[in-house]
């Protein structure tokens, strides 16, 4: 089914994507001419898939629970924020906070996310094909991001157990994050999430892991500096 | 929160419609600053040398000219709404003395060889219509769309900000050290009509580009004077530059096609713009100065 955003409301266009429930056949949309409109699919939690053909604003799919959303271009800052399952697919770039504090799910990223992607997240799978920008997984709690070009500064700041892994250059750690030794667990990880992400060319042996050190959990005065 | 746009053509058959993309980007940015908005245009001024653009305040258009053609001989003078654009050949130094010295009530809102800048309280959509900004022509434009924070919502509130001749600035964001900034600049014989941060940095640089810095050099060394939080795009009389601050938290993308190089807080700002939905679209990078022209 058709949706185009030139001809209908915002909220009309959500509502309508957000109460399709389990027993309706129609399960496929397409959004026409987003035009930068900010919180498009916003809070979806059926089964069903959505493709936006074309660039949007903010928040997009933001809170999705089980709904695959495919965006055909770029999207504004925090995609997918708060996702907690399901599948968000940005075919161009992402602008700032890309899945921040996203619990679950898929979050895929074609080209580049810029800063902060992944803040806060607390589950979620993000993979990003191109480059991250400045303090990637900042405060990122749980979770995996896989990033397969480069780093900004300060990637996984004041970091939790999240698990980052990147191919290309880092800039810069942030405080409280390290390299960290990839075991056989870790392998696996990468393969699965490369494979959902539709990468074949790519393997883990490729990939460097950073993580927390765990100094900065409890207040220690030695770390005064670095809080 | 407050929006900032900017379109350089690149392809000269667009000129005749840069008011109309102009405007249609200032509106779509009416959610991100209703309280006041204006622009700067630059248009090459051909029979004249020199163009001013002034806002009345209460003075009326009539009693303005009655004085002004006490001081002034040859001039060309159009009224828009409340602001004026005098074209005359007088020279800047004598000609913002003259207006300085007999009209003290009259803000003098930009000048140069270039540059016509109009600016006013309301929503984007009023003042876009007020000063009939869709029928203007020119090579590059720059808009603000304010939503005031840290100083009054009045006309010399509003951006784009003009200190030097053909020069403009608008800003999305806020400064923390403007005050001690102002001192230091009207030491050096800056003049500053308002309260407003942006002006500070708008004087910064015109400081800069006076003792012979590039705008580029001029936006690097500001990167480090320049403390708080920024999306800057700033106007010369042949092209634009834009610059975040490091931390870039106030948003920018930027699209570029062959015909135009265009510049937003939000993308939905340039949806309407031909054929955006191929251009190369990214986010200036924090730290990095991007400028088009010359």
């Amino acid at each position: 089914m058709k949706l185009d955003l030139k001809k209908s409301k915002l909220r009309q266009i959500n509502e309508k994507l957000q109460t399709v429930g389990i027993k309706k056949n129609q399960r496929i949309f397409t959004i026409i001419n987003p035009e930068g409109n900010h919180a498009i699919c916003a809070g979806l939690k059926d089964d069903i898939d959505v493709t936006i053909k074309g660039h949007t604003g903010y928040y997009c799919a933001g809170m999705n629970q089980n709904a695959s959303i495919t965006i055909d271009g770029n999207v504004g800052t925090g995609v997918a924020e708060n996702m907690m399952s399901g599948k968000v697919h940005v075919k161009g770039n992402a602008s700032q906070s890309a899945g921040a504090t996203a619990h679950g799910g898929l979050l895929i990223i074609d080209g580049d996310a810029s800063s902060r992607c992944g803040i806060s997240m607390k589950g979620a799978d993000i993979v990003v094909k191109g480059s991250v920008g400045h303090m990637c997984a900042f405060m990122a709690q749980s979770g995996n991001i896989l990033i397969c070009g480069d780093a900004g500064d300060a990637l996984g700041d004041s970091i939790y157990e999240t698990e980052i892994f990147v191919k290309g250059k880092v800039k810069s750690l942030g405080a409280d994050c390290i390299e960290k030794k990839i075991e056989n667990k870790h392998e696996k990880l990468i393969n699965k999430m490369l494979q959902e992400s539709g990468i074949k060319n790519l393997k883990s042996s490729q990939f460097r892991r950073y993580g927390s050190a765990r100094n900065l959990y409890n207040f220690k005065i030695d770390n005064l500096s670095s809080y | 929160m407050c929006g900032i746009v900017g379109i350089y053509l690149k392809n000269k058959k667009f000129e005749k419609s840069l008011g109309k993309l102009l405007s249609g980007m200032l509106k779509n940015m009416s959610s991100r600053g209703p309280d006041s908005a204006g622009f700067a245009i630059y248009n090459e001024e051909k029979k004249y040398k020199y163009k001013y653009s002034i806002c009345l305040n209460h003075i009326s258009f009539s009693d303005f000219k009655r004085n002004l053609n006490k001081e002034l001989k040859k001039y060309k003078i159009n009224q828009v709404s409340d602001h004026v654009v005098i074209k005359t050949n007088e020279k800047p130094e004598k000609m913002l003395q003259i207006l300085n010295k007999k009209f003290k009530e009259i803000s003098i809102v930009g000048y140069g060889k270039s540059i016509e800048i109009f600016k006013q309280i309301g929503s984007p959509e009023r003042v876009v219509q007020k000063f009939n900004l869709e029928k203007l022509e020119g090579s590059h434009g720059i808009g603000h769309t304010r939503m005031a924070t840290e100083s009054a919502i009045t006309t010399d509130g509003s951006h784009p900000y003009s200190t030097g001749e053909d020069e403009c600035l608008v800003h999305n964001g806020s400064l923390s050290n403007h005050n001690n900034l102002r001192r230091e600049l009207k030491k050096k014989g800056s003049v500053f009509t308002s309260e407003n941060d942006t002006e500070v940095a708008a004087g910064y640089i015109s400081d800069n580009l006076k003792n012979k810095k590039t705008l580029k050099e001029t936006l690097l060394s500001g990167l480090k004077d320049l403390d708080g939080f920024y999306t800057f795009i700033t106007g010369t009389r042949k092209g634009f530059a834009i610059v975040r601050d490091e931390i870039a938290c106030k948003p920018a993308v930027i699209a570029e096609t062959k015909d135009y190089v265009a510049i937003a807080s939000e993308f939905q700002a340039m949806a309407h713009l031909p054929k955006v939905n191929s251009a190369k679209i990214f986010e200036p990078e924090p730290g990095v100065v991007y400028t088009w022209g010359k």
